[in-house]
């Protein structure tokens, strides 16, 4: 991975509006075949990031490369390299699943002797076949998103970027569509996903930066992340909405760190099971309780000392 | 050769007149809309040409009776028919260009943001701009030569000048959806639309449609000469009529002005709207 | 925090049931009320334009050529035709929005529905926030007319209430098709360019329906618009119409407000369950 070429390179990128500075001179690297994430909240500056890197965005300051070329200069020739899947779907509500397909592929200049072939394989992709004639207007959420990203594919795009793709749609179809988005990565597509799931981003992502008010808070594999920035397991106690607090600095002598969130305490550890025996047997029975294992979630709350979706 | 390849496409441009703005391909947008309009616009478009064809009818023939002919600028009287038959062509080269420039637009822009999915893509702005004015004209020409077909047999036209108005009404929608545009990509809610009927109507109704200027005081008369549609109004009458001197070259050129005008402001405000 | 009285104890459904169509209005009025400033400026801008462009601009041309219509100033004949023509399109205006908005935009009144408010009483609701518009621009647009001079009895003032009760049969009819249509943008469509704009050209709303060819009359005699303005002219400027006209005029009106209310009814209740 580390020798293949760099498709992407970002020095000092700072994206100010006004007083309110969006992206706080950020560095980053992508190469080609990974599949990056930029993972945080919302406002951390992700999709900001993503729209300079789709040359739909002028930039404040610093250097950012797409395949060697300056988006502001080369504008029209970066996007022919790229997939854009917007946060919010834009399909053409006029028009059916088929002429979407076909007219993007107009837009970018191709002609129709490539695009017919094109769009049954893309059809077929996003599974969306027997809809071939339906209008947009009638899809459902999933299958619009799955349309988007198909849409994206038309022009054999080097990057694809996904801007939080999954988010308002069913489990079912957040699972088809990582499935889509797996099979993309194995013919060596390069992803760059923005997303504010963890589950998403552990799925989808060989190599992820956390984001935060717009700086780069950590950067690793999602695995990596978990073993520089938390334990191995967590155990989650609740002790009812006004107990928490009271019971906290009693919790805190117990383990390595605690976070004491709205609703429930989370204690960190390796071994939740015993973590737990040691509370009862100091007589302190919560009213629920769960060991799991540390996901990115908490490696974002030991980074902020937020939690992600709130 | 065929470019297939869509980086191949994007990089021959480069050198090209507006690089980075235009690629070249705003007959794609004018495709758009062929499939669109296939698909439900067309009754859309169909009722604007029945408009101007039942005010004919209404106002030709109903308001004929009470109204008589109207004398002219020099000498000749037309009836009351042949007299707002050109001002109908003209508002509704205007409104056709209007709607499609202003309504249509904002909701392409803001709620259905098919702008932003083309501007992904490598189309520039300028391409979009001239795209969508392109189609605006293309159906102007449509409306022009469908009231033509009514007008002729009724018997409103009697002079080969009169195939002149085709191409006015040409320039008239290509004139008002340009600027139409320009101040669409200005707006930014539904509200501000508004304002687009407010100036309108009036102009509507005091453009000089119904009636000639001359009822009105003289310091008005001048007020209103200078508004788009009697400028509209005016160059299509000639024409029609039969009136032809090289004045009509100032209605043209008032056009070619605001043509101008409204292109530059919409391309540079989508290149703005989209590359904040 | 109060103590917790539940809603067995705080809804009171008997009451709901006599008065929930007040609560749609009132939720009606509190939209309205954001956009009074343009509100305002159309109910009186709209009157002094037409009036000004088509009864004195046009009505100059027709004075001097016939000396006016049915013996009257051209002004004087089109202002009553032009009242009613406003109530109708305001009405049509403030039915419609609301209940595409309401089955298909954001779908509020599947959530009012959600109360123990029913479809009835969300169609009355809607029907008369509209008609509260109506009879204020309608109140204006008449206030215009009598300062224009075109109308000059007291007896005038009440071709208020003809045009308001013929913008309130349309508006019923026409709310339970906005109701009953799936594809909202071709319905819109249609609404003005085939319903909307024909019954305003060919009602005999500029010169009387009897100088129509006799094929093109069917349109004013289906029409709500020209019975209103029948009465208007009656009222405002003593047109001649005989008694049995007369009562066929507002029998006319007052069956068409009847069969749309209680085909409003119908189209509500059943998109609400469908």
């Amino acid at each position: 991975m580390t020798n293949s070429e760099v498709l992407i390179e970002a020095k000092q990128l700072i994206k100010r509006y006004g007083d309110f500075t969006a992206v706080a001179g950020i560095d980053f690297q992508v190469r080609k075949g990974e599949s990056f994430g930029f993972l945080g909240p919302n406002g951390a500056g992700k999709s900001t990031t993503m729209r300079i890197i789709a040359a739909t965005l002028t930039r404040s300051g610093g250097e950012i490369t797409i395949l060697g070329k300056d988006p502001e200069k080369f504008g029209p020739e970066i996007k022919a390299h790229l997939g854009v899947v917007p946060q919010m779907d834009n399909l053409d509500n006029a028009l059916t699943v088929e002429e979407n397909l076909y007219i993007y592929g107009r837009y970018f200049g191709l002609s129709k002797a490539f695009i017919r072939p094109k769009i049954e394989e893309l059809l077929d992709f996003a599974q969306l076949v027997e809809k071939r004639s339906v209008k947009v207007e009638a899809l459902s959420g999933g299958m619009k998103r799955r349309l988007t990203i198909a849409r994206a594919l038309v022009s054999e795009p080097e990057i694809l970027m996904l801007d939080e793709p999954t988010t308002g749609l069913d489990p079912q179809a957040r699972h088809i569509l990582w499935d889509r988005l797996f099979r993309l990565k194995e013919q060596g597509v390069t992803l760059l996903i923005t997303t504010h799931y963890m589950d998403e981003a552990e799925q989808l992502c060989d190599r992820l930066m956390v984001m935060d008010k717009g700086s780069i808070m950590a950067e690793d594999s999602p695995a990596g992340l978990i073993k520089s920035y938390s334990t191995k397991e967590v155990l989650e106690v609740r002790f009812g909405s006004d107990r928490n607090a009271v019971v906290a600095p009693q919790l805190k002598e117990l383990c390595e760190r605690i976070e004491v969130l709205p609703d429930r305490i989370l204690m960190y550890a390796d071994d939740g099971e015993e973590l737990l025996h040691q509370l009862n047997q100091k007589g302190l029975h919560p009213l629920t309780s769960l060991v799991r294992r540390s996901s990115l979630e908490d490696v974002f709350l030991r980074l902020t000392g937020r939690t992600l979706i709130d | 050769m065929i470019l297939d390849n869509a980086v191949a496409i994007a990089q021959s441009r480069r050198g090209h007149f507006a690089e980075g703005s235009y690629a070249g391909r705003a007959h794609v947008l004018m495709e758009r809309s062929l499939m669109a309009f296939k698909n439900s616009a067309w009754l859309a478009v169909l009722s604007g040409f029945f408009e101007p064809v039942l005010y004919l009818l209404s106002f030709g023939y109903g308001l004929g009776h009470l109204i008589g002919k109207i004398p002219l600028q020099n000498g000749h009287v037309v009836t009351y028919a042949a007299y707002i038959a050109p001002g109908l062509l003209a508002t509704s080269a205007m409104n056709g260009a209007i709607y499609d420039s202003t309504w249509n637009v904002f909701w392409k822009l803001k709620f259905d943001r098919i702008y932003q999915g083309m501007l992904q893509t490598s189309l520039g702005s300028v391409d979009v701009a001239l795209g969508e004015i392109g189609w605006a004209l293309l159906r102007g020409f449509a409306y022009a030569i469908g009231f033509m077909c009514v007008v002729v047999p009724a018997g409103l036209i009697t002079n080969w000048w009169a195939i002149m108005a085709i191409p006015a009404a040409v320039l008239i929608a290509f004139g008002f959806a340009s600027i139409g545009m320009a101040i669409t990509s200005c707006f930014t809610t539904f509200q501000q639309m508004d304002f687009i009927n407010v100036a309108m109507l009036p102009m509507f109704l005091f453009s000089g449609s119904f009636y000639p200027l001359t009822v009105y005081p003289g310091y008005l008369q001048g007020i209103l000469k200078a508004l788009p549609l009697w400028q509209a109004i005016e160059m299509v009458r000639d024409f029609t009529l039969g009136i032809v001197t090289w004045g009509i070259l100032w209605h043209v050129l008032y056009f070619v002005v605001m043509v101008i005008f409204g292109v530059t402001a919409t391309a540079k405000r989508l290149t703005k709207l989209f590359l904040r | 925090m109060a103590p917790r009285q539940g809603s067995l104890k705080l809804v009171n459904t008997e009451r709901i049931k006599s008065r929930g169509a007040f609560a749609v209005v009132e939720a009606r009025v509190m939209i309205f009320m954001k956009y009074l400033p343009a509100l305002l400026s159309v109910a009186v801008a709209n009157p002094f334009l037409y009036l000004l462009a088509v009864g004195v601009g046009v009505g100059k041309l027709i004075n001097a050529h016939s000396g006016g219509v049915d013996g009257v100033k051209y002004l004087t004949f089109l202002a009553p035709a032009l009242l009613a023509t406003a109530a109708i399109q305001n009405a049509l205006d403030e039915v419609v929005f609301p209940t595409l908005e309401g089955f298909k935009w954001n779908k509020s009144f599947f959530a009012i529905n959600a109360t123990p408010i029913s479809g009835k009483q969300i169609a009355n609701g809607v029907l008369l926030a509209a008609m509260t518009r109506v009879l204020f621009s309608v109140t204006v647009y008449g206030t215009i007319i009598y300062l224009f001079h075109g109308f000059t009895t007291a007896r005038g003032w009440l071709a208020i209430p003809t045009a308001l009760a013929a913008g309130a049969a349309f508006g019923a009819f026409i709310m339970g098709l906005a109701a009953w249509t799936k594809n909202d943008d071709t319905f819109l469509m249609v609404l003005n360019r085939f319903v909307i704009m024909p019954l305003f050209l060919f009602s005999g709303t500029f010169y009387q329906l009897s100088s129509m060819p006799i094929y093109l009359r069917w349109v004013g005699w289906l029409s709500p618009l020209w019975h209103s303005t029948e009465l208007g002219r009656y009222l405002t400027y003593g047109h001649q119409i005989s008694p049995w006209m007369f009562v066929f005029h507002i029998s006319y009106i007052v069956a068409m407000f009847a069969f749309g209310m209680r085909f409003a009814h119908r189209q509500f209740e059943a998109r609400l369950s469908r």
